[in-house]
């Protein structure tokens, strides 16, 4: 229930019954390979266009998810999701082929966190026993939509980062066991001003941080009390600058260890990603696949994911404006006492 | 109103900005001249390689041998980008793929391939100049100009 100012603590504890993570074959070949459900070999999935591509991986990961919690389709009461494209296409086709009842939502990449926060606070509230949360992203379909034709070569700066191909899924239950939301702060827009769309570490750094401190004054935490705080894809630069920005206002972040998903997915000296990874499916394959088996197996104890979005569109940033931002922060607590 | 209070930027916002400037990579500049260098002038010499052997070996005059080089380089041009190859190299060298003609190509290809699935008049044909259409446009008005200050400067019709 509301904690402070924006933050929900779920006193019935919705637990995470189960995850399921669809990767392209970039991610498949970064440092995280093991922990993703399925790896695909080729980036089209054998579709038509890069959009049936990425609407492929979410159903893939939400069919996965409810297999995994053995579960059918008929016993989720809800599905909530998002994504990248206009009219987020990925989720609303991907609800039809699913056929649960659905609600749509958009928050760029922080739609990760956003529907699980969602799908929490359904369940929390007594609102349905089941509900399923999920995001995608495809870099082809990103390139095409964001920025320019794929196969187009345009030469990209040092801070441009790269969308990940990929799709995550979680089935949360009213009862039974496995890591549990705890809470969730949901973020206010952040915007410095900044322009560059290939720089959207910097635009989201200040959205991360303002949300990690809310998050912190609402429930009364220290760093200290998490062994991982984990932003969702601000890459090197945004990364360093969260840090920086979090010891200006005297937050005592080394107490724990702050980490971004954009960081972990890939190996960015053999892999040339520029800063590092991006996309909605940033944080939901990282979370869902890595943070998730950490925390079954009670290496974690307590994680704060911090999903950030970069809430621009390509017509936005050509009539000259600047990015607003977002992050929604989720706590996870491992069930393993 | 929303907009003049968007054109003024606080004093965090500017003091923000300033921070993350100095977090900023910055673009490897000399390095990207070099690069540029090489690979245009690697185009180009190779584009005059296929000038000279049409010269040679299928005897054409010096002009009338550029046009079917234009066209080889295109060509070239269209079968890297179609094998996913010319963005690559366009990363590496720069302006130096995105200059000569086959970057041209490039542009239109990709172009078209990205949105073949949208159908053929509307995707194809609809999309195909998003990129290239702005080089056409100010290429022409440019064209256009410069003939009009020949003509005043006493250049005359050629």
């Amino acid at each position: 229930m509301l904690t402070g100012h924006q933050t929900w603590t779920f006193d019935k504890q919705p637990v995470i019954q189960a995850t399921a993570t669809v990767v392209g074959p970039y991610e498949g070949k970064g440092p995280l390979a093991a922990d993703f459900d399925i790896v695909h070999e080729d980036s089209i999935l054998k579709q038509k266009s890069w959009e049936q591509a990425e609407r492929m991986l979410l159903e893939e990961a939400a069919k996965l998810a409810i297999e995994n919690a053995k579960l059918t389709k008929e016993d989720v009461q809800f599905f909530v999701g998002g994504d990248l494209m206009n009219q987020i296409i990925s989720a609303t086709f991907s609800a039809r082929t699913l056929g649960i009842p659905y609600i749509g939502v958009f928050g760029a990449c922080s739609t990760s966190m956003e529907s699980l926060a969602i799908a929490a606070m359904i369940v929390n509230s007594g609102g349905a026993k089941y509900v399923l949360a999920g995001t995608c992203s495809h870099n082809s379909s990103a390139e095409k939509q964001f920025r320019y034709p794929t196969e187009y070569g345009a030469q990209k700066p040092p801070t441009a980062q790269f969308t990940v191909t990929g799709a995550g899924a979680a089935v949360l239950a009213a009862e039974g066991s496995g890591p549990r939301v705890a809470s969730a702060t949901i973020g206010r827009i952040m915007d410095m001003g900044i322009k560059d769309p290939n720089n959207m570490g910097a635009a989201m750094a200040p959205a991360a941080v303002d949300t990690i401190q809310a998050h912190l004054k609402d429930t009364g935490r220290a760093p200290g009390d998490f062994d991982l705080i984990v932003t969702g894809d601000l890459a090197q630069v945004g990364h360093d600058i969260a840090g920086e920005l979090l010891r200006e206002h005297r937050v005592p972040i080394a107490d724990t260890t702050f980490h971004d998903c954009g960081l972990m997915i890939y190996d960015r000296e053999r892999q040339s990603v520029w800063a590092g990874g991006s996309g909605c499916a940033c944080s939901a394959v990282v979370t869902y696949g890595h943070i998730m088996k950490k925390l079954q197996q009670g290496e974690l104890k307590r994680v704060l994911v911090v999903a950030t979005g970069a809430l621009l569109s390509p017509l936005t940033s050509q009539q000259g404006e600047s990015i607003p931002c977002i992050a929604h922060a989720v706590c996870l607590e491992s069930g393993v006492i | 109103m929303a907009n003049q209070q968007m054109k003024k930027t606080t004093q965090v916002q500017r003091k923000y900005q300033a921070l993350a400037k100095g977090k900023e990579p910055p673009r490897p500049i000399v390095l990207n001249c070099i690069r540029a260098f090489v690979a245009g002038g690697a185009i180009c010499v190779l584009g005059q390689g296929i000038m000279e052997a049409m010269v040679h070996w299928f005897d054409m005059e010096q002009d009338k041998a550029s046009d079917p080089t234009v066209a080889i380089l295109i060509f070239i041009s269209v079968l890297l980008t179609s094998f996913g190859v010319y963005d690559k190299i366009a990363q590496w060298a720069g302006a130096g793929a995105a200059v000569p003609v086959t970057g041209f190509a490039n542009s239109l290809c990709s172009s078209a391939l990205e949105h073949r699935s949208e159908g053929l008049v509307l995707g194809v044909g609809g999309n195909m100049f998003k990129l290239a259409g702005s080089v056409i446009v100010f290429g022409v008005v440019a064209a256009f100009f410069i003939g009009i200050l020949h003509h005043i400067l006493g250049g005359g019709a050629h």
